[in-house]
């Protein structure tokens, strides 16, 4: 079995191409044999281009305990890694080339990486958790560095030499004291298999008998390579999941219900009959779509379909005003017991000042900047579905207990689709995909259209939070309550059956559905006296609801941050205290720290980014200006997993509009080791403005049936207008011994998202003297506010 | 249906569709182009962006009947093996996340540098300001255009 056998050529092709120029087609055409196999029963057999093997066959998971099913080398001295993980944009890939060719000791540029394709890579669980470099890269990066040492193995025994007597460097081995001996790793292995068994007890524990190389002996890492998935993506080359064409594929297009909890009546097939190319309506429970050989055809019958739906006898929700006011009055469907610190109670009622403050978060949806789509292929009684699901092995398991099939004859081929961060975590459009194609026996495209992505896709939960915050006479913080209440109802996030929504409107139901959660604060303040309590509540209608929650990128975390890091700015503001000083006192309170020095980090990278800003210690507000624009600025701090990070945002509001600019923000970031540095840049720019959009634009608004804000008119998101004249990235590195050998890698695709729209909000008081509690701060808002407070 | 012939990238393509069928599909499915993308098929984000008569246009939004000119997409503007200057700057600058967006962002960078070589930042961005990118990669844009905005006003042909 040959990676990506009975995959059109064409798309192969293309997704070779996202690659590099090396690529195992190019290997292919010039060597005329690859052996690979990814079956440890499988037998390895010489494979001539151009005769690919078509006929049927099952889709076995990589055994990642076989080195071959990680790396192949090349006879021409190139090497291919296949990795278990997707690449959402942030440019893991580049990254991975880089980890996995510094412990093989070959140049970056001779190799390739292949990744997320469940019948041809490992499962390391796609991408999530911003785990890919903290987590996937140490399995990646040691049976790297095993294939290594089993290929010095060999040169050893070819030169007769011992190990340490050879040297190796991009790929080249030589005997130290005799240069001229010399060979390649492609003449040691080339084209055939390593047949090396792994060991571990699970996949992220994956090791053989070499050893990582210390830090100060890695020469890629640290580089910054350019992306290679960027030019085939600015020249049109790249071939995407929604660029897949199939032998007589059709096109397909749900009919979503007009309102949520809307039981089906009766279709009216009749009244989509005469549109050219219709083929069939499909219908079960309430999931409708119509099939159509033309996509412009599929569209028009989806709007053309007559469908006669009940409404439902109670409301599904109440409105998206009255949401926060509902949460606080519902009963919890679940609740933490608090988490306490010494005697709260006491500390607040001997307190020389008291404050209070409740914050609010509406529902803020993925918005993918492209709907929901997928194509899938049944033919001969197996299904392969070309995804964007940055989770693609979760779909695979979640498609094949949908459809009842073995998962062995399930596949998911990965390809690059637009804005991971959670959306295809509940993947609606490769089960949609996967079912019509079963229906009608052809390979079948959906996509969905923008007014049902924008209504219908997870959700990130609603909050509210009520905080108490207890100063002592000389303004120190003796005690701080936090309670958070989150809209949430069975919100996992690996493709599980019930949580997609084609399953759901067929009627499926877990019997015990998860809870939910509502998130604490991540920081390292020492405060004495703590009370730490969240809640969940449900709205009256949890299963095919438009409000279905789900992980939309740093779940909860930019919510809880909001409260928690606006709250400690309004301690600060009490005790008449510069934000950043406040916070530095509340973090050096304490000499003791974790495994991973999160203290030591944290003074750091508030240190860093106050020094990158040029701060002025000073109190807040500022004095009120007296012109139309008033400036301030903010900082907010956290930690995600060990990953730390401090923002500061410089905002001008207009006071006659309302209107927030953030113009400049600044960032000090420490993940441990750094692989990409230019990556890592850009991918913290990217996670600030997400939230920065989060901050001043995103709501999900509702009437008591349906969502309202369905489009980018409606649902507004950040724009050229919106973007900062400066960001300032600082990369910090605060650990106590910066040059140990064994620095980790932490994660980095999320924690720049966290405490953003705190910062804004703090940048806000600070320039207004304005307290805003309620997201997001669009400009009717923060005028009202303004001039509630005679600014 | 009826016969429609579309120039595009320099060639002539003969399809014969129901003519009120936006550009969109044509080029995607009927042409194979890739460079324009569905994004909302309401004309509000700019992924499905080509050029006619040297304007930016939403091709989702519009009949394939309605179109005169000679159509470029994003795949045309590499002249002679060589990238656009813009298509350069984006690799140069890096500045893709997922990139989906990114053949609105560029295609609407040329028109608007096609117009005006040397535009200013507030120019800049209020000529870009109805392209959306939901990785707001904008920074990054931003500088890429102003990077070949430079080198144009230094006489290099943008």
């Amino acid at each position: 079995m040959t990676p990506f056998t009975k995959i059109p050529t064409h798309i192969e092709d293309l997704l070779e191409l996202r690659n590099g120029a090396t690529s195992r087609r190019d290997f292919l055409k010039t060597s005329g044999m690859l052996v690979v196999s990814f079956s440890a029963a499988a037998v390895a057999a010489p494979f001539v281009a151009g005769v690919r093997a078509q006929a049927a066959g099952l889709y076995p998971d990589p055994n990642f305990r076989q080195l071959d099913s990680w790396i192949v080398i090349h006879q021409d001295n190139t090497a291919t890694f296949y990795v278990g993980k997707t690449d959402c944009g942030q440019g893991t890939g580049t990254a991975f080339r880089q980890m996995m060719s510094d412990e093989l000791d070959i140049a970056y540029k001779s190799t390739t990486c292949i990744m997320g394709s469940t019948d041809v890579t490992v499962d390391q669980g796609g991408s999530g958790g911003s785990d890919a470099i903290q987590t996937d890269g140490w399995p990646m990066r040691r049976v790297a560095a095993e294939a290594r040492r089993v290929l010095l193995e060999m040169a050893s025994a070819r030169f007769a030499v011992p190990v340490d007597q050879l040297a190796v460097s991009d790929a080249v081995i030589t005997v130290k004291v005799d240069p001229s001996k010399r060979v390649t790793y492609g003449e040691l292995i080339g084209g055939r298999r390593f047949n090396v068994v792994l060991t571990g007890n699970d996949i992220n524990a994956t090791t053989g008998l070499a050893k990582v190389k210390a830090v100060q002996d890695l020469k890629i890492v640290g580089l910054s390579p350019q992306r290679y998935d960027i030019p085939p993506k600015v020249d049109g080359s790249l071939k995407w999941a929604v660029d897949v064409k199939l032998p007589g594929m059709v096109h397909a297009r749900n009919v979503k219900p007009p309102v949520a909890g809307a039981k089906l009546v009766s279709i009216d097939e009749s009244s989509v009959r005469g549109i050219p190319g219709f083929i069939k309506v499909v219908n079960k429970g309430n999931y409708v779509a119509v099939l159509c050989e033309r996509e412009e055809q599929a569209i028009a019958a989806s709007r053309q379909l007559k469908v006669n739906w009940q409404k439902p006898a109670t409301p599904p929700f109440p409105t998206s005003e009255n949401l926060f006011s509902y949460m606080r009055s519902a009963k919890p469907t679940s609740s933490q017991a608090p988490n306490v610190v010494g005697s709260p109670d006491a500390a607040l009622a001997g307190a020389a000042k008291v404050v209070e403050a409740e914050y609010d978060v509406p529902f803020q949806g993925h918005t993918a900047f492209a709907p929901a789509h997928a194509t899938a292929d049944p033919s001969n009684g197996q299904m392969t579905i070309y995804s964007n699901d940055m989770k693609s092995y979760g779909l695979r398991n979640g498609v094949a207990q949908f459809l009842g099939m073995p998962r062995e004859q399930v596949r998911v081929v990965w390809m690059e689709g637009p804005q991971g961060y959670g959306r295809t975590a509940a993947d609606d459009a490769g089960f949609e995909a996967a079912y019509l194609a079963k229906e009608i026996g052809r390979p079948v495209r959906i996509q969905w259209m923008r007014q049902e992505e924008t209504a219908w896709d997870t959700k990130g939960p609603a909050f509210t939070f009520k905080m108490r915050g207890a100063l002592d006479a000389q303004g120190n913080l003796t005690a701080l309550e936090y309670n958070a209440q989150s809209a949430d109802y069975y919100h996992l996030g690996y493709n599980e059956v019930e949580t997609v929504l084609i399953a759901q409107l067929m009627g499926t139901r877990r019997a015990t559905p998860a809870a939910g959660s509502a998130a604490t604060p991540s920081d390292m303040y020492v405060i004495p006296n703590k009370r730490t309590a969240t809640q969940v509540v449900s709205l009256p209608l949890v299963w095919e609801t438009p409000l279905r929650t789900g992980n939309l990128r740093d779940p909860n975390g930019p919510q809880s941050t909001f409260a928690a890091e606006s709250f400690i700015d309004e301690m600060a503001v009490a005790a008449k205290a510069d934000p950043v000083a406040f916070r530095m006192k509340l973090l050096t309170a304490s000499t003791a720290d974790d495994n991973g020095f999160k203290r030591a980090r944290s003074i750091a990278v508030i240190k860093a980014a106050a020094e990158a800003y040029g701060w002025d210690t000073r109190s807040s507000p500022r004095a009120v200006g007296t012109g139309n624009i008033l400036t301030g600025r903010g900082i907010a701090y956290t930690y995600r997993g060990q990953t730390v990070v401090a923002e500061i945002a410089e905002v001008e509001v207009n006071r006659r509009t309302g209107h927030v600019w953030v113009k400049r923000l600044v960032c000090a970031h420490d993940c441990g080791l750094v692989i990409n540095p230019e990556g890592l840049r850009r991918t913290i720019e990217g996670g600030m403005l997400h939230s920065l959009s989060r901050a001043l634009h995103e709501e999900v608004q509702f009437d008591t049936e349906k969502v309202t804000s369905v489009n980018w008119i409606s649902h507004p998101s950040l724009t050229h207008l919106d973007t900062p004249a400066r960001i300032d990235v600082v990369l910090v590195n605060g650990d106590p011994n910066p040059n140990r050998p064994d620095l980790p890698h932490y994660g980095a695709g999320e924690t720049s998202c966290k405490p953003m729209i705190a910062a804004v909000a703090n940048a806000i008081y600070d320039a207004t003297g304005v307290r805003l509690r309620r997201i997001p701060f669009r400009d009717a808002r923060v005028l009202a506010a303004l001039k509630g407070a005679g600014v | 249906m009826s016969v429609i012939t579309l120039r595009v990238n320099g060639g002539a393509h003969t399809v014969d569709i129901d003519p009120s069928t936006p550009l969109l599909y044509i080029l995607r499915n009927d042409l194979g182009l890739q460079g324009p993308r569905f994004g909302c098929g309401l004309g509000q984000c700019g992924a499905c962006t080509v050029i006619i008569n040297g304007a930016a246009v939403r091709s989702c939004i519009t009949p394939t009947s309605s179109v005169k000119g000679e159509i470029t997409t994003l795949e045309g503007i590499a002249k002679d093996g060589v990238l656009h200057p813009l298509q350069q700057a984006w690799i140069d600058e890096q500045v893709p996340q997922c990139g989906f967006c990114q053949n609105g962002q560029i295609m609407t960078a040329k028109a608007l540098l096609d117009k005006n070589p040397n535009p200013t930042d507030a120019q800049i961005r209020e000529g870009m300001a109805r392209t959306l990118c939901r990785c707001m990669t904008y920074y990054r844009v931003q500088a890429a255009i102003k990077r070949v905005a430079e080198k144009s006003g230094k006489g290099v042909t943008a």
